[in-house]
């Protein structure tokens, strides 16, 4: 499913969309960055309170889908300027990882 | 003028600088003796965040330092002190996200910058006095609300 | 939800507390950043899902008076880890599924997520001092 359809289902907001017609494949839910380094993979949208700048970082290298800031939380400028550049979706979620998540899986595997 | 009152209970604590196998441990201490001293539960519940945070900044940042738990009638104090590298801009350290946390800290789960504003929220009042190079001092005062604390856990925190 | 209900739906097999299998789960939140746990989570018998496996985690959930934490993705914590939760009554489990896979699977058969506390900068203004 494309990230501007789930992303429009789950009520996410867009707040960097270089590409919303990405491909999602599935999901992977974590904060810590070493874990998505080794474990998530390309296609993922993945969903964290984290708000280190380095997620974007992290984001690219692993080619996900996208970024969901769980729980409303919003990054800094600094963090949308770096996912503008390096071509990485990034998106809020009014709600927490683990709802998100819920939603989000009964999206993609009804 | 009155002399100020003296408190019905103080415990002091010492807290090991990058001990992490321990840490945590005074923070449900502290919440032990409060039960046990019958205090109200919603307050034992925010002063255990509280002191979790209190710690484990001790922890992660300082080579040590002490927790000093001192209930009164009307309030619950808990005054952290360090020998640590202090705080360079304390109104900074407030805002939540902030952090100075290094990256081994990170994933190990901390410093997500949520630390002195967590403490801030669960607490009345929070004074932070820090020199660099010298340490911290801060002191958290929870007040015990009787009248409508009874048995509803978690809103006061809020 | 009973704890003995999420081991099941999610294969997951009890580290420490299963005496407590019949312990209710009134709510679920999923992170590994331990300030985001005490920050976020207002009430009580919260599951925790998480991928921290430090001594902390046990300690916070004994601060929070969660109904226990769910370790994700096969990973385990120390033995001391685990003793201590067994003394301190805190149910652990753990699942070799994702994150994602457990909140999914959770949150779709009914349990719901923990309640929202506001965060200290949605606080305005701050708390009052009282008289």
């Amino acid at each position: 499913m494309r990230l501007r359809e789930i992303a429009e289902k789950l009520g996410l907001e867009f707040l960097v969309a270089t590409d919303p017609e990405a491909e999602v494949r599935g999901g992977y839910v974590s904060d810590l960055l070493s874990d998505v380094l080794a474990h998530a993979q390309a296609g993922d949208l993945w969903i964290t309170h984290q708000r280190h700048l380095n997620v974007v970082a992290v984001g690219k290298l692993r080619a996900v889908s996208g970024v969901v800031f769980a729980r409303g939380l919003r990054p800094g400028p600094e963090t949308l300027r770096r996912a503008e550049e390096e071509g990485v979706n990034l998106l809020v979620s009014p709600s927490d990882a683990f709802e998100t998540a819920g939603r989000l899986h009964r999206l993609l595997f009804p | 003028m009155s002399l100020p009152t003296p408190p019905r209970h103080r415990e002091i604590f010492s807290v090991v600088g990058l001990d992490l196998e321990r840490a945590g441990q005074v923070s449900t201490e502290v919440q032990r003796i409060l039960r046990r001293l019958g205090v109200e539960p919603e307050v034992v519940r925010r002063a255990g965040i509280v002191c979790f945070e209190g710690e484990m900044n001790i922890v992660l940042y300082t080579p040590g330092g002490r927790i000093i738990l001192l209930v009164y009638d009307d309030r619950v104090e808990l005054i952290f002190s360090d020998q640590g590298p202090g705080i360079p801009d304390v109104e900074l350290a407030r805002q939540p996200g902030y952090s100075t946390a290094p990256e081994w800290a990170r994933e190990l789960g901390f410093g997500s910058g949520m630390g002195i504003p967590n403490m801030e929220a669960n607490s009345d009042r929070l004074e932070i006095r820090s020199r660099v190079g010298e340490g911290t001092v801060i002191r958290a005062t929870l007040f015990r609300r009787k009248g409508e604390a009874a048995g509803n856990s978690g809103k006061a925190g809020a | 939800m009973r704890l003995r209900e999420v081991a099941e739906l999610v294969g997951a097999r009890f580290l420490a507390g299963e005496d407590l299998a019949d312990r209710e789960v009134r709510a679920g939140f999923a992170a590994d950043l331990l300030s985001d746990v005490l920050a976020m989570v207002r009430e009580e018998g919260v599951l925790l899902i998480t991928g921290m496996v430090t001594a902390q985690v046990v300690r916070v959930a004994e601060v929070m008076n969660l109904a226990g934490v769910l370790f994700v993705r096969g990973k385990l914590p120390a033995k001391p880890t685990v003793e201590y939760a067994a003394s301190a009554g805190i149910p652990l489990l753990a699942t070799l599924h994702t994150m994602y896979e457990v909140c999914g699977i959770l949150y779709n058969h009914g349990l719901p997520p923990a309640k929202r506390k506001p965060l200290p900068h949605e606080n305005e203004p701050p708390h009052p001092a009282p008289p």
